[in-house]
């Protein structure tokens, strides 16, 4: 098994590290899926822990110059490896300047990515600075638990306003109540409310897009037998856990083009980023009440 | 106290009913004569900021009038924090009855207020209307920024008596008046391990002292009377007094916002700090502190 990449972009080697930074935000570990084409990062929350799933794809064209990987055998030529995101994260910190990054997976006593950061300095000289980052290289036998997830069916599909305002509105809500219940229709409406036993706090947003899906996804997805039937304005609730919301939003740093969210009522919200070179999919079950 | 609090709410909540689903749209609100309060301003951050300044406790009682708002928060029956709004400050503010009085949770008033946050940065105007329809109803308050709307409906509560400091101005003995900031970096300074902070007043120098006692000795900061930062000094006679400094402390965040403090001291040792606060629009509001001498320096002085 054999994997090397090389970042030589400034541009990129932040992009990259934005993404590292939103995927150790969410989690402690997760696991790292590289194919030829694409790097995925995969967080699986245990249901005890909230229960979120996360699955962030990656297209290595737009971040490696070099790229090379021998997988596990010809027909599985794909690595899992499961790291830690914040110590990747702190190497590529160092490296906001560099001329340019090599990342390889090596065996020193454990497995390792070793990433191997070149830094300029004033007089002309390179400095070099080697990180070694131990990982755990799952067998094959575990690879089937982080198949990617299927698209989940929902009732309602609604474009999210600005992230940043979701959030000063959620991290509110956060320090009320640890619920938040989360409604959207078919109107371009949605709303947050929460309640304690003092107050009840509402927030509305409308005019925002219900994105349609290509017809036959939408039979097959939406819930709603009749959908022509359904009336426009009726809302569906997911009620989910305030600080598990308000820690997601913090993804805003990665500026998606596009952010939509799957509502199934009473059941989980599945939420899109979409941006030109990665995307990201967020799990999030109800909360029973 | 808390039992009897507890069971306040519970009466409270008999004439509660829950909203489940509110309107989405606030249709329902051109009907203003349903209540006995409607106040309206474009900038929410002028009352947030307001009642940041005294938001040293959980729970607040607040009084309407004609000439505006009144927020009263007390903590160990020994100190007092006043702020006032007046109804200048509010682009729209209509009251029905005389007085109005009931005590809310602070805490989540200022988190309504300010739900679509707090900074200044974006220049979009955050607009509140609030509403009241009198005892046994909810606060609510409606936010508009973006077109994003926020409802939110606070519970009242059964307002208690507050203390009655009964501070006279015929009785005040000494009176300065000064520029905030260089108090602000005084206080800033203080000797966090002591436990009182001492005021000294008086006609001749040092004129105005602050001392502190802690673990590492004395520390005075002196102003004297012709010190650029003193507006106005009006000093009868020399007067010495304690305060604890844990109950001057809320203070601050009122102080560090003002541009303008009074001090003030009567015949019996209370001290009332009172703090001009220029909000967004220019606009002047007051929040004043009442605050007890501290009990041992009384003796000393019998």
């Amino acid at each position: 098994m054999r994997f090397r990449g090389k970042l030589v972009d400034t541009a990129c080697i932040q992009h990259f590290s934005r993404v590292l930074g939103t995927i150790a935000k969410l989690c402690k570990t997760c696991v790292l899926r590289i194919t030829a084409d694409k790097l995925y990062f995969i967080l699986l929350e245990k249901v005890v822990s909230g229960g979120t799933h996360t699955w962030c794809e990656v297209t290595q064209s737009h971040f490696f110059d070099e790229f090379m990987l021998d997988g596990l055998s010809k027909e599985d030529n794909e690595i899992f490896l499961e790291l830690v995101p914040e110590n990747l994260l702190r190497a590529m910190k160092t490296a906001q300047v560099a001329k340019w990054i090599k990342i390889k997976l090596t065996k020193k006593h454990t497995p390792c990515l070793t990433v191997e950061v070149d830094l300029p300095t004033a007089i002309g000289l390179s400095r070099n600075v080697v990180h070694y980052i131990s990982v755990t290289v799952l067998p094959k036998r575990l690879w089937s638990d982080y198949e990617e997830p299927e698209m989940p069916e929902f009732d309602v599909s609604i474009a999210l306003p600005a992230l940043k305002l979701l959030r000063n509105v959620v991290d509110k809500m956060k320090s009320m109540s640890s619920y938040v219940i989360i409604s959207a229709n078919h109107n371009g409406e949605m709303k947050l409310l929460t309640e304690t036993e003092v107050a009840l706090v509402c927030t509305y947003f409308k005019d925002l897009a219900n994105p349609t899906w290509k017809s036959g996804l939408d039979a097959h997805f939406f819930r709603s037998p009749h959908r022509s039937n359904v009336d426009k304005r009726e809302f569906f609730d997911v009620k989910v856990d305030c600080k598990k919301l308000a820690q997601f939003l913090n993804v805003q740093q990665l500026c998606p083009s596009r952010v939509i969210c799957n509502l199934n009522a009473n059941h989980l919200i599945h939420v899109t980023l979409l941006h030109d070179d990665f995307s990201l999919q967020y799990f999030m079950p109800a909360v029973v009440s | 106290m808390l039992f009897v609090f507890i069971i306040r709410m519970n009466g409270r909540w008999r004439c509660w009913k829950l909203p489940t689903r509110m309107a989405l749209s606030t249709k329902h609100a051109d009907d203003d004569s349903q209540y006995v309060l409607v106040a309206k301003m474009d900038n929410v951050r002028n009352l947030a900021n307001i009642l940041k300044a005294v938001h040293f406790k959980e729970i607040a009682t607040i009084f309407a009038s004609d000439l505006g708002l009144k927020i009263t928060v007390e903590d160990f029956k020994c100190v007092q924090a006043n702020a006032f709004i007046q109804s200048a400050v509010f682009h729209e503010y209509i009251i029905t009855e005389e007085q109005i009085t009931f005590k809310i949770n602070l805490n989540v008033l200022i988190e309504c207020l300010t739900i679509f946050g707090t900074s200044s940065l974006s220049g979009v105007l955050t607009s509140l209307k609030m509403c009241y329809k009198g005892y046994g109803h909810h606060l609510i308050l409606m936010l508009e920024e973006d077109g994003v709307l926020t409802d939110c409906s606070i519970k009242t509560m059964e307002p208690d008596e507050v203390l009655d400091f009964d501070f006279c101005s015929t009785n005040v003995v000494n009176k300065i008046i000064m520029k905030s900031e260089c108090l602000r970096e005084a206080f800033s300074e203080l000797d966090m391990t002591s436990n009182v902070l001492e005021f000294l007043l008086s006609p001749d120098p040092p004129h105005f002292r602050l001392s502190t006692f802690g673990n590492a000795g004395r520390a005075h900061s002196d102003f004297p009377k012709d010190s650029d930062m003193i507006e106005s000094f009006h000093c009868t006679s020399t007067q010495v007094n304690r305060y604890k400094i844990s109950l001057l402390k809320p203070s601050v965040k009122a102080l560090s916002i003002s541009s303008r403090v009074s001090i003030r001291m009567d015949n019996r040792g209370f001290l009332s700090l009172q703090y001009m606060i220029k909000n967004e629009d220019g606009q002047v509001c007051f929040v004043e502190f009442y605050c007890v001498p501290d009990e041992e320096e009384e003796e000393e002085q019998d």
